[in-house]
């Protein structure tokens, strides 16, 4: 047994210790990056708000970056920055007049909701077609998924949203064409929760349907591959009922590389959601981030990117130990 | 048929007091803060027009009608304005609304804070309150200009009693206002919307009609136009959707596209030409830039009618200041080649001249077709444009800090007083200071800095709009920046809402508006 193995085996502290220490470079890594790079944009916080203001006098600019601390040096300005990220301190959005912490926090709920249901739809429906397309594969239902699956990857997501506003909330007129809940009703309990269910479900398939088509597509594949290989001719040889095969042996197999996927797609979805968010009109993190950048409101942006960074870092360990779960013989080092 | 019935009612409790509805509006993008008085940004005064009364409104015409002020004089020399306080009107809170308040907010915010009214209210010098209900502006020079600004939008009054002794830029009313207006601040849920309820202590005891207004925040215009056709919307002021959808829209039997309510704002559309650049510097140049361009396509085509073709900086729709007769450069690309060729810019063995950059403002696909339309233009006449695009932020530190541009093409409000919107464009104390919606183009001329500060001073009505009109003769002959278009803006409303439409609709209360039940 070599000495680093004998580390590994008695020593998992050491293990996490390292590990955490890894996370923590990466995070300020990031967060240096973030911060250097969107000063290179050209215009400040007091240039937007006076440019919104349609007028402005150079005392009142000046009044403006006093207050936002933008009359500082970058060095000055870094130095404090990096304290607060040090001590876990989002700061302070002055733009807004709130702690970035708390404008995250309100703005949390919404987008945890469209996200966890969008990745359920794209999940279950994704793996369940993946699934038809590959127990009939090289059959019409195969080439119709297959199709299907091809067309919502292709297509862009603010358009898909507006179509489907266009169809489900304009023509059909079933559900709401934005917003998170009917507030002239005001309604309470239940009847609120099934009214936000009702305005839930657009923009979820809307953020759904680029991953539900990779999921499928995924499924098909890694299925395939494991429909090939020597134990599942042995399960076929014994007389194993072929849906059986296909759940039990075939499907479980291919699981690792849809975990690897849901990885990525939680990594990406602050990204996807900023679109959706935008035509659905979905008061989340996404429109936040976004309206921060144009605003140039650097500590919220910043706040959100570092929130967000955590995030993905989080998650990442998360499908490491998904795999030792899923598939024992994947070793965690 | 009787449950159903009083279900009804009972969904409906406040229908005694007021009409009992709801008018859902949407306001775009979402306000940073919902004090006028602090941020003089669109979004803001369309919240805050509900909110807070003005001591005026102003009517079509831009003339002064009573609001806070039952009546208001000047005195003969132009020294001092007396605004007479209507007796009763209270604050939210229930303090009572005096001429302190006036006082108050004139010296500490219109004076120091308010990016316009510092200038506006640059020589009041005193403000005396002989009573509660009056309050005397004592100016060292007559400022015609004071009468043409304080409705609730332009002079926003704050309650002294919430603001005194705390630091006004964050103090936390200015997102939770209380005002003296016919609707009282409810609630702000960021991201999604803002409700406003009736206010039952107003001072005019049969207003509002409305028991309730809710404000959406909906970023996306193709959202926003759904909204409309499916009903959920009936009220949304500043050309709340693209204009190909307003044509659209305009033909729906429960829609209205309204273009009154916006004289106060009164927009205007120009190019802003870059002096101190080589081939802009020759005012031969620009002239001949202006032939190339067909004013009245570009109001049709780009802008959907929304428009008309602008003669001068000074809108018509300011008729008492607007002057007709500058000198004009009607579409001739021949003239323009000519031109062009005599101030020695011949077109190369590649039929081109020249060729500048040109940045637009980004405030929609509007402008940007607009740059587009202009590269067409003066394509004809060899003249080769680049179009570039980049955020609000960019663009502002481009014109006003950096001056790294040839061409740009941007938007004002002139205002009901062209001393307050218009000049600007022109005064050459501000260029290079990186100050947003100042002189762009570089111009200096002292003859006119001379008059923009003489009509700041000038008691005597007929006097200044002579200045004016020598402003406007002036500075069409330099033509440092090429006055486009007199811009329509619209708003989109349900065709069941009903109200009289005032000269600052725009930022105005929803005090007078009702809805009328559906025939259907």
């Amino acid at each position: 047994m070599s000495a680093v193995g004998l580390i590994q085996r008695l020593a998992p502290g050491v293990r996490w210790a390292r590990r955490l220490a890894q996370i923590a470079f990466i995070v300020i890594g990031i967060a240096t990056v973030n911060f250097f790079l969107l000063h290179l944009a050209p215009g400040d916080a007091a240039e937007v708000m006076a440019g919104e203001a349609g007028a402005a006098t150079p005392e009142f600019m000046a009044a403006l970056r006093e207050q936002f601390g933008l009359d500082q040096p970058l060095y000055i300005q870094f130095g404090k920055y990096l304290g607060n990220v040090l001590t876990l301190n989002l700061g302070y959005s002055f733009r807004q007049g709130l702690p970035v912490s708390r404008l995250i926090l309100d703005r949390l709920p919404a987008t945890a909701l469209l996200m966890a249901a969008s990745i359920t739809f794209a999940l279950v429906a994704g793996a369940a077609l993946g699934f038809l397309a590959a127990r009939r594969a090289g059959h019409l239902t195969d080439t119709i998924i297959s199709v299907i699956a091809l067309l919502f990857y292709a297509t862009p997501v603010f358009w898909i949203g507006v179509v489907l506003i266009v169809i489900f909330s304009v023509w059909l007129d079933w559900l709401p064409v934005g917003g998170m809940a009917t507030i002239e009703a005001g309604y309470q309990g239940t009847a609120y929760a099934l009214d936000v269910g009702r305005h839930l479900v657009l923009p979820a398939v809307t953020l759904g349907l680029f991953h539900l088509a990779i999921y499928t597509r995924l499924t098909r594949a890694s299925m395939l591959q494991i429909y090939g290989q020597d134990f599942v001719r042995t399960a076929v040889a014994k007389g194993v009922a072929p849906g059986r095969i296909a759940v039990r042996h075939v499907l479980r197999n291919a699981l690792l590389p849809i975990v690897t996927m849901l990885g990525m797609q939680l990594g990406s979805i602050l990204g996807g959601a900023i679109l959706v968010e935008t035509v659905f009109s979905w008061p989340g993190l996404g429109r936040l981030a976004f309206e921060a950048l144009f605003q140039r409101d650097l500590n919220l942006l910043l706040g959100i990117l570092l929130a967000s960074s955590i995030l993905v870092v989080v998650v990442n360990i998360a499908v490491d130990l998904a795999y030792g779960f899923l598939d024992p013989r994947v070793e965690i080092s | 048929m009787i449950l159903a019935a009083s279900l009804l009612i009972d969904s409906y409790p406040a229908y005694a007091q007021g009409g009992g509805e709801t008018l859902t509006a949407i306001v775009q993008p979402e306000p940073v803060s919902l004090s006028a008085a602090l941020n003089s940004a669109a979004p803001t005064g369309v919240v805050s027009g509900s909110i807070f009364d003005g001591l005026v409104d102003y009517g079509t015409d831009l003339k002064p009608k009573p609001g806070l002020a039952e009546s208001w004089e000047v005195a003969p020399d132009g020294l001092s304005i007396t605004f007479h306080l209507r007796h009763g009107a209270t604050w939210h809170d229930g303090v009572p609304f005096t001429a302190a308040d006036v006082k108050w907010t004139l010296e500490n915010v219109w004076q120091k804070i308010h990016p316009r009214n510092q200038v506006t209210f640059a020589k009041v010098i005193r403000v005396d309150t002989p009573d509660a209900w009056t309050a005397v502006l004592r100016l060292s020079e007559p400022s015609v200009a004071i009468l043409s600004t304080v409705n609730s939008n332009g002079a926003q009054i704050l309650p002294k009693h919430l603001y005194e002794g705390t630091d006004i830029l964050n103090n936390p009313y200015n997102n939770k206002p209380v005002g003296t207006g016919a609707f009282v601040f409810k609630e702000w849920v960021k991201g999604s919307h803002i409700t406003l309820e009736r206010n039952p202590n107003y001072w005019d005891k049969a207003k509002p009609a409305l028991d309730r207004v809710i404000f959406k925040i909906i970023p996306d215009a193709a959202a926003r136009s759904a909204a409309f056709e499916k009903g959920e919307v009936q009220y949304a002021a500043l050309s709340p959707v693209p204009l190909r959808d307003a044509e659209r829209l305009s033909k729906r039997p429960n829609l209205r596209v309204e273009t009154r309510g916006y004289e106060w704002l009164s927009p205007f559309l120009f190019a802003d030409f870059n002096v101190d650049r080589p081939y802009l510097k020759d005012v031969r140049v620009r002239r001949a830039l202006a032939q190339a361009i067909d004013l009245s396509a570009l109001a049709k085509v780009v802008w959907y009618g929304f428009a008309i073709p602008a003669t001068s900086p000074i809108p018509s729709t300011l008729p008492e200041f607007h002057d007709a007769t500058v000198p004009k450069y009607p579409l001739d690309p021949k003239r323009a080649e000519a031109l062009l060729d005599e101030a020695g810019f011949k077109r190369g063995s590649d039929g081109s001249r020249f060729s500048l950059n040109l940045d637009y403002i980004p405030y929609g696909d509007d402008f940007k077709r607009t740059g587009e339309f202009i590269k067409a233009s003066l394509k004809r006449i060899g003249v080769e444009v680049n179009v570039r695009s980049q955020d609000t932020a960019a663009y502002t530190r481009r014109l006003y800090g950096d001056r790294d541009f040839d061409i740009a093409i941007t938007w004002f409000a002139a205002f009901a007083d062209p001393q307050v919107g218009v000049t600007r464009a022109y005064w050459s104390q501000a260029i290079g200071k990186n100050i947003p919606w100042t002189n762009a183009s570089g111009y200096r001329n002292a003859a006119i800095d001379t008059i923009i500060s003489d009509v700041q001073g000038e008691p005597d009505g007929a006097k200044r709009v002579a200045l004016f009109k020598q402003f406007q003769r002036t500075v069409m002959e330099d033509l440092p920046t090429l006055p486009l278009l007199e811009l329509r803006f619209f708003t989109v409303e349900a065709s069941n809402l009903r109200h009289p439409i005032t000269g600052d609709q725009v930022y105005g209360s929803f005090r007078d508006f009702t809805i009328e039940p559906r025939s259907n």
